[in-house]
C-alpha cells in the first residue's frame, strides 16, 4: 500500500533523487561503530541534533499552554506541571533536554577538536559550529526565565547586571534585552519572542549551513 | 518452525527491524506530548459545580430576582461571574430561568415593562416571556429562556448549568 503510494508520487513527480541525495551515501569504516567500537565519539553530533528535535518539538507542544505574562506565566506553567496529563513529562524532556543538548554538544566539540577535524578545509564549519554553540547558550538564557519562579527571576537578574559590565555598549545591551527600566512585564515578552522565534530561527539556519558543508567535504578522515 | 521459504531477505528484515524500533522510539518520544495536547478532549467534560442560590423558604409564586455568584475555573485562570437569574416555585417544583434574553443578551425583567404585566420584558427590543419561559411569537426572541438545573439541599435551592427549555 505504501509502496503504491510512494511510486504514484515517484511516478509524478520523481522524488527518489531529492531523498536519495539527502539519506544516501557511505558511512566511512572509521566512524561506523560496528567496525571499531571506538567510533562512537562519532555520534555525538547527531545525537545534539536529535536532542534538538526532541527541543523543537516538546517546545511546540508546551507553548500550547504557556503564556508569556507576568500574572499568568508561572501559574499556566503550574497548571500544565500539575493539572494537565503528561504535562510535567513533556516539561521535564525539554526541561532535562536542555541541559542534554549542551553536554553532547560539548562532548561532539570535543572528539572535532582531538581529531583534528577543524582543519582545512573544514575552518568554516568549525566557526558555524562555535556560532551553534552561543546560539544554544542563547537559548537556554532566554528560557531560563520564562517559567517566572524566584530562581528563574534572580537568574536573569544576575545574567543582565552581568551584561551591564561590558565596556562601553553594556548598558545599552542590558537596556536591549532587559526591554524597560526593571526585570519585569517587558523582559519576560521579549525573553519568550527571542526563545521561541528569533533564535530557534537562527538555530535552523546554522544547522542547515553546518548540515550542508558536511555533505560537501564529507567526514574527516582517520586519525 | 514452517517449512516454507518465506523469502525475507537481509535488507528487507533490516529494514523492518529498524522501522520498528525506530517506530517504537519516535512513539515513545511522542506519545506524551501528543498526549498533553489532547488532554482537553479526553478531559470529561467537569459537571458543573452546584451553587447556592436562595431558601426554600423564601420562594412564592411571583418570580424573584437573584444574582448568583461563583468562581469560574478556566484552566490557570479564576474568574468571579455573576448570573442573574428569576427564580420561583411551582407546586413542589422550583423554577430558575436565567434573565439572558435569548434574542440578543440583555437582561430581561420580570414585569419590567407596566404594559405587559405577568411577564418577563426585555428592554433592548422589546423581547417578551411568559413567566414559564416561553418566548412571545411576535416579539424578537426565537426560544425560551434558558432554564436552570436544581437541587434541594437543607432546605436551599442549589442550581447547576442552565439550559436551553
Amino acid at each position: 500500500m505504501l509502496q503504491r503510494i510512494y511510486d504514484w508520487v515517484d511516478e509524478r513527480m520523481d522524488i527518489t533523487p531529492l531523498w536519495r541525495d539527502i539519506a544516501d551515501h557511505e558511512v566511512p569504516e572509521h566512524v561506523n561503530p560496528a567496525h571499531h567500537f571506538s567510533a562512537f565519539i562519532y555520534c555525538f553530533g547527531g545525537l545534539t541534533f536529535f536532542v534538538t528535535v526532541i527541543q523543537i518539538l516538546s517546545g511546540m507542544f508546551l507553548t500550547m499552554y504557556y503564556v508569556p505574562d507576568i500574572i499568568n506565566a508561572y501559574e499556566s506553567v503550574y497548571y500544565l506541571q500539575s493539572e494537565v496529563a503528561f504535562g510535567a513529562i513533556v516539561r521535564a524532556m525539554h526541561h532535562w533536554g536542555a541541559s542534554v543538548v549542551i553536554v553532547m554538544m560539548f562532548l561532539h566539540t570535543l572528539r572535532v577538536f582531538f581529531t583534528g577535524a577543524y582543519k582545512k578545509p573544514r575552518e568554516l564549519n568549525w566557526v558555524v559550529g562555535v556560532l551553534i554553540f552561543f546560539v544554544m547558550l542563547g537559548l537556554g538564557l532566554t528560557g531560563y526565565l520564562l517559567p517566572w519562579d524566584m530562581k528563574a527571576y534572580f537568574a536573569t537578574v544576575v545574567a543582565l547586571e552581568i551584561m551591564e559590565t561590558v565596556p562601553i555598549i553594556g548598558e545599552s545591551l542590558r537596556t536591549l534585552l532587559q526591554g524597560g527600566e526593571i526585570v519585569g512585564a517587558q523582559t519576560l515578552a521579549r525573553f519568550f519572542a527571542i526563545h521561541v522565534f528569533f533564535l530557534p530561527g537562527a538555530l535552523l539556519g546554522l544547522l542547515a549551513a553546518h548540515f550542508i558543508m558536511i555533505r560537501r567535504q564529507g567526514i574527516s578522515g582517520p586519525l | 518452525m514452517s517449512e516454507k521459504n518465506h523469502n525475507v531477505s537481509r535488507r528487507q528484515f533490516l529494514t523492518y527491524t529498524l522501522t520498528g524500533v525506530g517506530g517504537f522510539m519516535a512513539a515513545g518520544m511522542l506519545m506524551p506530548m501528543v498526549r498533553m495536547a489532547v488532554d482537553p478532549v479526553l478531559d470529561a467534560a467537569a459537571e458543573g459545580d452546584m451553587n447556592y442560590l436562595v431558601e426554600f423558604d423564601e420562594l412564592g409564586e411571583e418570580p424573584i430576582r437573584r444574582e448568583l455568584t461563583y468562581e469560574a475555573d478556566d484552566g490557570w485562570y479564576e474568574s468571579e461571574q455573576i448570573e442573574t437569574i428569576y427564580v420561583y416555585r411551582d407546586g413542589d417544583d422550583v423554577v430558575a430561568l436565567s434573565a439572558v434574553c435569548t434574542h440578543l443578551g440583555c437582561t430581561v425583567s420580570w414585569e419590567g415593562s407596566e404594559d405587559y404585566p405577568e411577564m418577563f420584558y426585555c428592554p433592548c427590543h422589546f423581547g417578551l416571556y411568559e413567566r414559564d419561559g416561553t418566548n412571545v411569537e411576535g416579539t424578537p426572541p426565537t426560544e425560551p429562556l434558558h432554564r436552570y438545573e436544581y437541587e434541594i439541599r437543607d432546605g436551599a435551592v442549589y442550581v447547576g448549568q442552565s439550559e436551553p427549555q
